[in-house]
């Protein structure tokens, strides 16, 4: 045990995910001995992101204003609408620079045996944003794992009879991997969405 | 040190830490067994899809110590698949909550690790099998299995003799307390009138008489999961999560 406030520090350090005791230590003497400028923007840092952060009205990403960036981006496109599961993954998907459109955060995925069903996600709001009829596209980029299967299943099923196009991510092969250790419903899913090659 | 192998269903994952999962198994030579799956999340694992829910697979485990659970929970080494459910599941929103109920239930009634449950194993794997060929009503096939589940456990309820005094049937009364349908002596108070089609069809989803349950309308079928649900609550002592998310 070390004097009050350094064991303090250590306390909490250790609640943070994957940080054990040891970790909480080496950090906080870290700290101790880093400049006291460097340790003002770090306390900083931590108190804003609790008093500026908020979720978007649109979307449900976090934002810092009402709405967040994409929402207010007037050139994104409106038409085409990405429904994610986390904000982590709109994250991942403006890494790949290749959607111009918007998005629509869930908050998670259906899993009836945790006690999620689809009121305690957003899709009464994706509704709402669909109603009017000007988005024409709508994107299933939840987890290709099986809750994120049954959540895209779900919402096909709702929004079909809006009449408007509903495409799902594709999955199969990773870029830089081995055929013969695919497993086989990923390799059937592959072979499913296989495409023409134009050459 | 030691290796083990099992066939089994995948009954629910969960995650931990960075990039691994525990999985829960339903074997058929251990029953329950949870397991790490290390590196599972990650996109390039060697796992893959076959650790997903519902899937019925044949794992190799390695135990730290001589016995597969005990020492800390094994880790999975070694995945082939030998049905993969899930995709066919999760296809139909209907399928993917009856069979997540059904998981749940085996879950449930395989309280203890490690201890053999050959014949629910076995029931739940038919019963994919079933629900994946799509060949019954979703809602059917999960009050059969729910209703077999009771019977292999030692809970099996009657829809014909009375519970209590053998009478037999058909008998009118059905009390959830005394175990199934009772005669007009023996009814406690509380014991409700189903109508005779409802027990016509529990009593066929028990025996697995499909002909008589398929051509059963959809009042009936909706009257009879409601018995079934309120049963199975009475003897498993909390409610199924899953149930309620069901689709009638």
């Amino acid at each position: 045990m070390y004097e009050g406030v350094v064991q303090d520090l250590i306390d909490e350090l250790g609640r943070l995910p994957g940080v054990g005791p040891k970790s909480a230590q080496r950090i906080a003497f870290h700290i101790l001995q880093a400049d006291p400028t460097d340790v003002r923007r770090l306390a900083h840092a931590l108190t804003e992101v609790k008093a500026k952060v908020r979720f978007c009205v649109v979307c449900g990403n976090v934002a810092q204003d009402e709405r967040c960036r994409v929402c207010q981006d007037p050139r994104r496109d409106p038409a085409v609408i990405c429904v994610v599961e986390e904000s982590k993954d709109v994250v991942a998907i403006e890494r790949t620079r290749e959607f111009r459109g918007r998005y629509h955060v869930l908050g998670g995925a259906i899993s009836p045996i945790e006690g999620v069903g689809p009121d305690d996600l957003r899709i009464r709001e994706l509704l709402g944003r669909l109603a009017d009829g000007s988005v024409t596209e709508l994107i299933l980029a939840t987890d290709p794992n099986l809750e994120g299967e049954a959540t895209a299943t779900y919402l096909a099923r709702m929004v079909k009879p809006m009449g408007l196009k509903v495409t799902r991510l594709a999955s199969g092969l990773p870029v830089g991997g081995d055929l013969e250790y695919a497993d086989e419903v990923t390799l059937g899913r592959a072979f499913e969405g296989r495409r023409l090659l134009d050459v | 040190m030691s290796l083990f192998r099992d066939d089994g269903v995948v009954l629910r994952t969960q995650k931990l830490g960075e990039a691994d999962r525990i999985i829960t198994l339903l074997t058929r030579q251990h029953g329950r067994v949870r397991a790490v799956a290390r590196g599972v999340r990650r996109t390039k694992s060697k796992f893959g899809a076959r650790l997903e829910p519902f899937s019925h697979v044949d794992v190799q485990f390695f135990a730290r110590g001589s016995e597969l659970l005990g020492r800390g929970l094994p880790l999975c080494t070694q995945v082939e698949t030998i049905a993969p459910h899930g995709g066919e599941i999760v296809g139909d929103y209907q399928r993917y909550t009856a069979g997540t109920a059904m998981l749940e239930t085996a879950e449930r009634f395989t309280d203890s690790e490690g201890v053999p449950a050959v014949q629910q194993y076995l029931l739940l794997v038919g019963a994919l099998r079933t629900l994946a060929a799509g060949t019954h009503e979703p809602r059917l096939v999960l009050d059969a299995f729910l209703l077999r589940s009771l019977a292999v456990n030692g809970y099996a309820p009657s829809f014909d003799d009375c519970a209590r005094c053998g009478l037999p049937g058909p008998n009118r009364f059905f009390s959830v307390a005394s175990g199934g349908t009772v005669c007009g002596d023996c009814r406690p108070p509380g014991s409700v009138v189903p109508s005779p089609e409802s027990l016509e069809l529990l009593g066929a989803l028990l025996a697995g008489d499909w002909a008589t349950a398929d051509a059963c309308e959809p009042r009936f079928s909706r009257e009879g999961s409601g018995m079934v649900a309120a049963y199975l609550q009475w003897h498993l002592e909390r409610g199924l999560r899953s149930l309620r998310y069901v689709e009638k």
